[in-house]
């Protein structure tokens, strides 16, 4: 792999197919594989992903050396172990593992490769989002070129490690990304988060040891593992390393996704590359990384898109896909928008996110539609209090909601007062 | 144990378990829903939320679900917690948000978990103003009504109907706040537990069909603790009345047997109580007609008979010890039989043999959970002991259980432990000629006609002990299952053979008994258990007596004047031309039972008994529990208890008659109450005299005072016979129990555990009271032990020195024969006793009777069946995959009589097929 500043999507060309394993292995594809294969114990791969500092990219940002490390040491041949890559990308305004998926599989492939090597995983699975019909049809061709050329299948490379990657396409719901609700999913019941412990990397996909990882983190470790660390932290610009899949969306001129050095500044994200905002608008704020995050106002526009930053200022970096909400579209609409979806994909396991979010919906719908009270606020920012903390609900996606809700009352305070004041919403009696 | 700090006030709990179980046991009102006692802890109300602190620095805090978390030394714990309660209250309006306000009339209501929490939560104003969810409700059955709008998504019913009780036709439907459980489409609940998610849905989801078909509030019930007459196992039951009719069965929690679990044909198999079957008054035969008669002209009736020659009487398994022991008293004991066939007899005196002589255990059902192999030897126990079954089914667990003490989670962690355990096997092995509900968990169900199953046993029994019989001509493949089964189960520290009667086969239960010996060097816990037909077959057992081809033998001779039945319908268990020849051999019948069973028509006097819910007795279960039932209705006369006729025949009798052949300690004529009954029994019985502790006496009083069979908020009493008259009639009284009839009297939380009526503790309105009753959650009463073990996993000594008393015959194999079927009695669990097809429901559940054939058998719509002593019976035929060849298989109680099987039959087509009969069978693979 050459050391390009944008590893990730060096290889992919807009609107053409995605390499196959002849181009892919011509521009530098495979040789991670090679190397680790041939050269590097499981243990080695662990210790470099670990100095590289790599962190989960599906919105969490957990170490990813660190994730492997607690799964038991057995060969792949001694424990019947799992990797998974989490491609069911379901976040509002998140399409940056669509650009993987569907400009460079080989690279998940062979992220997964590695992945398996260094946990010694026998068996890989893409949970795939159900409506990634070309990802589906692109990744299915990925991986049974991959077999035939010998990248999966039995005694890789003669090195005595076997692997096989099945795909599966989710039947389609939001909570299946997170990751033990992922593995429910799998087994063929309910997509119901688990508690923890058991970790999944102890007791995971039935029963059995298994890692859950991101497509973008997958992605990056044959470049890693092919340049070294210290490449890697290099390419990033504050504490974080590597690159990052940057987007957003919204009412700016270049909505789309770039990949750039981690802990770019939100503003360059916006100005340079996004091409600021369409004519005759202008930012009112922004979710920084997906629906589940809090809003950020133009005062923190300066902010490094990095994990610690984003959090010091308020928000979370989580799947690092901006949406721009700008000054004519009514911040109420665009929270009842969201809550909408939240409450819909609830999974209905624990009451405060079953029964809460819909009462969070109606109530921002009652206040939309102009038959909101001054007592709902209070109602609402109840709620964003009651789930907000993680812990009083089974798993994260109450919290989630509840990161724009919150952020939302208080920076457009004034804007649900209006609301409730003019009985609707001020900006559709403008238009 | 350890101490943690509960709101300030230090509390000390035992280890392993959660602060939700902690804060309870300790006391405290913390509110909950998903967690179940049986169930454990998946999290997923959040409604026990508490707070910890990490120290005494640590002012703030985090919240907490108490089911959750384990309780640790020195934890810091709040639940007055202002936070914490907030949060509380928070999700129970959140329940609330789309439950209906219809308590006023829902079943549920007055006995609703949901009320309680609500109240102790502290959530009493609603703020939601938007519209409520609404969900259609299904038709389930005759058992279980369902009214989806209350549900408040506590996820406990699939939890246990799947998880615990392994149905698999009641799911979870539909997500976020729409989720739904039901079936996938209306129909019948098909589990044999369905009945108990009336109890333990926290609200009126699923609720009590038969119950709520007349409204009552469960103040207005008169309780009584009652013991199950449906099968041997001894479930202990609550018996709900209220207007002196029986209204409903709930569960009794008995530690060591039921625990927090009934089967449905204990629960909804009352109905003979109130069916239109029930004998209410003296019958005479006059003009071949049985006419009512006063009691007097009964019994003078019955002193004219008495003149015509000696007495005999028949017993009866489903009677209870008094009533058996009354009978015995009365007649001459050549001429008491204990109302069982030859076959029957045998069998249950060599369960009382073999159990009695074990030198291992004979678990309860409790311990049985805990088993880590359990081999079933020859017996359907899901249908014939369903509750054991259940037990066995828990006990599939082990395996997951040791995975995740090996992952240190603890075993309450219910989801983490299924998640853990996922994979493991269980270590049960199901040999039996025809499928059985435990097959889909057992690592092994081999499909084997009764005789070569018990050859496999005792080829397993050789495997663990070589001096033990070597079974002749044994097929290579039945020599590996032998070893399979022998290693699994040599290799576990607790292993259990159950087996049983079902098949009439001494060889298998000598198998079994065999096994469990031989683990016994291995293990001093091996255990084992004997299934058993009826209530009190252990009882009769033990009591002994003759069969009944004894009675039919001396009556044939001339040597029988009356003949006195009680409670035994004589056409289950004899052939129709062995009734033709006793009702002619014997001038006078006298029977003596609450229900019209075929035999009445011809006896020559009918007395009207008292059921199990109307008076008291002793029952022993086939594990030797002696359990005492108590009435819940007083019955009006002349109906009474059994062993009360019994003594009123006595006193008919001419008096210089007497009772010629009573014992001198007997003074049948002389008993007062029950206690004097139970008193002369354990003298003439020595191995009774251990019934008496079975529960406290007539005397008992707590606080100076006779217990209380209603509760205190029972209304009405002045009115509710307003429409007769206004004036206030004394409650009616019963010589034979310490309860008071009314709501006047003790009650207690820590009352004798066998005296306990019904549940209720301040602030506890539900069934979820049990928790104040209990010494520790899931552990034994407060009260003590209901009912008292005769024999047990004693350690007794000289057991081990007690061998078989001869070597038993080991049966050569079964060999299909191309014009014969080996007809086995098919077993199911609705109609298998006598007692439960006259329960409405019930009878509303089971099948017509129907031929099962193996599939390589050829097969007609409809066949007919040449049996010994019935002329030719045609049934519809089915196939049933697994069945062995050679074998055919049908409910006997609907064909023939019970414990004649097995029996080689003829089995030919249809004579009237080909006239357009039998379109439409179908067929099952």
């Amino acid at each position: 792999m050459s050391a390009t500043p944008t590893p990730l999507t060096a290889m992919i060309t807009p609107s053409a197919p995605p390499p196959d394993c002849a181009t892919y292995e011509r521009a530098g594809g495979w040789q991670a594989t090679r190397k680790a294969l041939k050269t590097l114990a499981p243990a080695d791969v662990i210790d470099i992903v670990t100095r590289s500092k790599l962190r989960g990219r599906g919105g969490a940002g957990f170490g990813t050396g660190q994730k492997w490390s607690f799964v038991p040491k057995e060969l792949a041949s001694e424990r019947r172990k799992y990797l998974i890559a989490n491609a069911d990308e379901m976040e509002p305004g998140t399409f940056k593992d669509r650009w993987l998926l569907e400009g460079n599989p080989l690279q998940l492939v062979e992220g997964m490769i590695l992945a398996a090597y260094a946990i010694q995983a026998g068996h890989g699975i893409i949970f795939l989002r159900g409506e990634y019909h070309l990802p589906r049809k692109r990744l299915t061709q990925a991986i049974s070129e991959a077999r035939e050329k010998g990248w999966l299948g039995d005694n890789i490379l003669g090195s005595g490690f076997s692997f096989d990657i099945h795909l599966h396409s989710s039947g389609g719901r939001y909570i299946c990304g997170e990751e033990t609700a992922l593995l429910t999913a799998l087994e063929g019941r309910r997509a119901t988060p688990r508690s923890k412990p058991p970790f999944p990397q102890f007791s995971g996909l039935w029963g059995a040891s298994s890692v859950v990882n991101n497509v973008e983190t997958l992605s990056n470790l044959p470049h890693i593992i092919a340049n070294g660390p210290e490449w890697f932290i290099s390419l990033g610009t504050g504490p974080d390393s590597g690159t990052k899949l940057y987007g957003v969306s919204g009412r700016v001129r270049k909505p789309g996704a770039w990949e750039l050095p981690i802990g770019t500044p939100l503003r360059q994200i916006i100005e340079d590359y996004a091409g600021g905002m369409l004519p005759g608008y202008k930012l009112r704020a922004l979710l920084p990384g997906g629906a589940s995050t809090a809003f950020l106002d133009e005062a923190a526009l300066d902010v490094a898109m990095d994990y610690g930053s984003v959090e010091k200022a308020g928000s979370r970096l989580g799947t690092g896909m901006a949406i721009v909400l700008d000054d004519r579209t009514c911040p109420v609409g665009m929270i009842l928008n969201l809550e909408h979806f939240f409450a819909q994909e609830s999974c209905g396991w624990c009451t405060p996110c079953r029964d809460g979010l819909p009462w969070v919906e109606r109530l921002l719908s009652a206040i939309e539609e102009g038959s909101g009270e001054t007592e709902d606020i209070e109602q609402l920012a109840r709620h964003a209090r009651m789930l907000g903390t993680p812990g009083r609900t089974f798993c994260a996606h109450a919290p989630g909601a509840m990161a724009p809700l919150a952020s939302g009352l208080k920076l457009f305070a004034d804007d649900f007062s209006a609301h409730i004041s003019h009985h609707g919403c001020p900006l559709r009696h403008a238009a | 144990m350890i101490t943690f700090q509960l709101d300030g006030q230090s509390c000390s709990t035992r280890t392993d378990i959660n602060l939700l179980q902690a804060c309870l046991e300790a006391g405290a009102n913390l509110p909950y829903f998903c967690w179940h006692p049986e169930l454990g802890s998946v999290g997923a109300c959040r409604q026990c939320a508490v707070k910890q602190f990490s120290g005494p620095e640590d002012k703030t805090g985090r919240i907490v679900m108490a089911c959750m978390t384990p309780a640790t030394e020195g934890a810091l714990i709040s639940i007055d917690d202002a936070e914490a309660k907030e949060f509380r209250e928070g999700v129970i309006e959140w329940m609330m948000v789309n439950h209906p306000h219809d308590c006023p009339v829902c079943p549920e209501g007055g006995e609703c978990h949901l009320q309680d929490m609500t109240v102790m939560a502290g959530h009493n104003t609603r703020r939601y103003r938007f519209t409520k969810r609404t969900h259609r409700n299904q038709d389930l059955g005759p058992f279980i009504k369902h009214e989806m709008n209350r549900c408040i998504a506590c996820y406990r019913c699939v939890r246990f109907y799947r998880d615990y009780a392994g149905g698999d036709d009641l799911a979870v439907l539909g997500a976020h706040d729409n989720v739904y459980f039901g079936r996938a489409e209306d129909g019948t609940l098909e589990n044999a537990f369905s009945g108990n998610l009336v109890e333990l849905c926290p609200t009126g989801v699923f609720t009590d069909k038969p119950f709520s078909e007349t409204y009552t509030r469960k103040w207005d019930l008169r309780g009584a603790p009652s013991v199950c007459v449906h099968c041997a196992v001894g479930c202990n039951t609550f018996v709900n009345a209220r207007e002196e009719k029986v209204r409903r069965l709930l569960n009794r929690y008995n530690d060591e047997v039921n625990r927090y679990v009934l089967c449905d044909r204990g629960r909804f198999g009352h109905g003979f109580v109130n069916a239109a079957s029930r004998l209410n008054t003296p019958l005479c035969l006059s003009d071949e007609q049985p006419t009512p008669v006063p009691t007097q002209a009964a019994m003078a009736q019955f002193a004219r008979m008495a003149a015509s020659g000696p007495i005999a009487g028949i017993a009866s398994s489903r009677a209870s010890l008094e009533t058996c022991f009354s009978l015995r008293s009365l007649v001459d004991p050549d001429l008491f039989s204990t109302g069982q066939t030859q076959q029957e007899q045998t069998c249950t005196e060599l369960a009382y043999a073999l159990l009695r002589d074990h030198p291992g255990a004979i678990p309860t059902l409790h311990e049985m959970e805990s088993a880590d192999a359990v081999l079933i030897l020859g017996e359907d126990a899901s249908a014939t002991a369903p509750r054991l079954a259940l037990a066995v089914r828990q006990s599939g667990r082990q395996n997951a259980f040791l995975a995740a003490d090996a992952a240190k989670v603890p075993r309450w962690m219910d989801a983490a432990v299924r998640t853990i355990g996922s994979e493991t096997l269980s270590s049960l092995f199901v040999v039996s000629p025809a499928p059985t509900d435990l097959d889909g968990i057992a690592r092994d169900a081999i499909r084997a006609v009764p005789d070569n199953a018990a050859r496999l046993g005792f080829a397993i029994w050789h495997e663990l002990d070589p001096t033990a019989p070597t079974v002749p001509d044994l097929k290579e493949t039945e020599a590996e299952q032998a070893n399979r089964i022998a290693t699994v189960l040599a290799a576990a520290k607790k292993p259990l053979v159950v087996s049983g009667m079902q098949y009439g086969s001494i060889a298998l239960m000598q198998a079994a008994a065999g096994i469990a010996r031989a683990l016994t060097r291995n293990t001093s816990e091996a255990g084992l258990s004997l299934v058993l037909p009826d209530c009190n077959s252990m009882g009769l057992a033990m009591m002994g007596g003759a069969p009944l081809e004894t009675i039919i033998a001396r009556a044939k001779a001339g040597a029988i004047g009356t003949l006195i039945i009680i409670e035994n319908d004589l056409t289950r268990r004899l052939d129709p031309p062995e009734i033709v020849d006793l009702l002619e051999a014997v001038p006078n019948i006298v029977l003596i039972d609450h229900t019209a069973t075929p035999l009445w028509q011809n006896a020559n006097l009918v007395l009207p008994a008292a059921t199990f819910s109307e008076d008291t007795g002793t029952l022993i279960s086939q594990e030797g529990r002696a359990q005492r039932f108590f009435p819940a209705v007083f019955p009006p006369a002349p109906i009474q208890a059994s062993w009360r006729w019994v003594q009123d025949l006595a006193r008919a009798l001419p008096s210089k008659q007497g009772t010629p052949a009573s014992p001198a300690s007997t003074n049948l004529s002389e008993w007062k109450n029950l206690d004097e009954v139970i008193a002369d029994l354990g003298k003439e019985l020595p191995v009774f005299a251990k019934i008496i502790n079975a529960a406290p006496d007539a005397s008992y009083r707590l606080n100076g005072q006779k217990l209380r069979s209603q509760t205190y908020r029972a209304s009405g009493r002045t009115v509710i016979r307003s429409y007769i008259s206004v004036r206030d009639q004394p409650p009616p009284t019963n010589s034979d129990t310490p309860f008071s009839s009314s709501m006047e009297g003790a009650y207690r939380t820590d009352m004798p555990a066998a005296l306990v009526p019904h549940l209720h503790a301040p602030a506890w309105n539900s069934v979820q009271a049990l928790n104040r009753f209990q010494q520790e959650i899931g552990g034994p009463l407060r009260g003590g032990e209901a009912g008292i073990r005769l024999f047990s996993s004693a350690t007794a000594e000289g057991k081990d020195s007690v061998q078989p008393s001869s070597a038993p015959d080991i049966p050569p194999p079964f060999i299909p024969q191309p014009d014969t079927v080996l007809l086995l009695p098919e077993a199911r669990l609705f109609g298998g006793e006598e007692l439960s097809m006259f329960s409405p429901p019930l009878a509303a559940r089971a099948p017509p009777p129907d031929l099962r054939l193996p599939t390589s058998a050829a097969l007609q719509p409809r066949m007919t069946l040449h049996l010994k002593g019935y002329g030719p019976k045609t049934l519809p035929v089915r196939h049933l995959a697994g069945l062995p060849d050679g074998v055919a298989l049908c409910p006997p109680h609907m064909v023939a009589a019970a414990f004649r099987f097995p029996q080689i039959v003829r089995l030919t087509p249809d004579p009237a097929e080909g006239e357009g009969e039998g379109e439409g069978e179908g067929e099952e693979t």
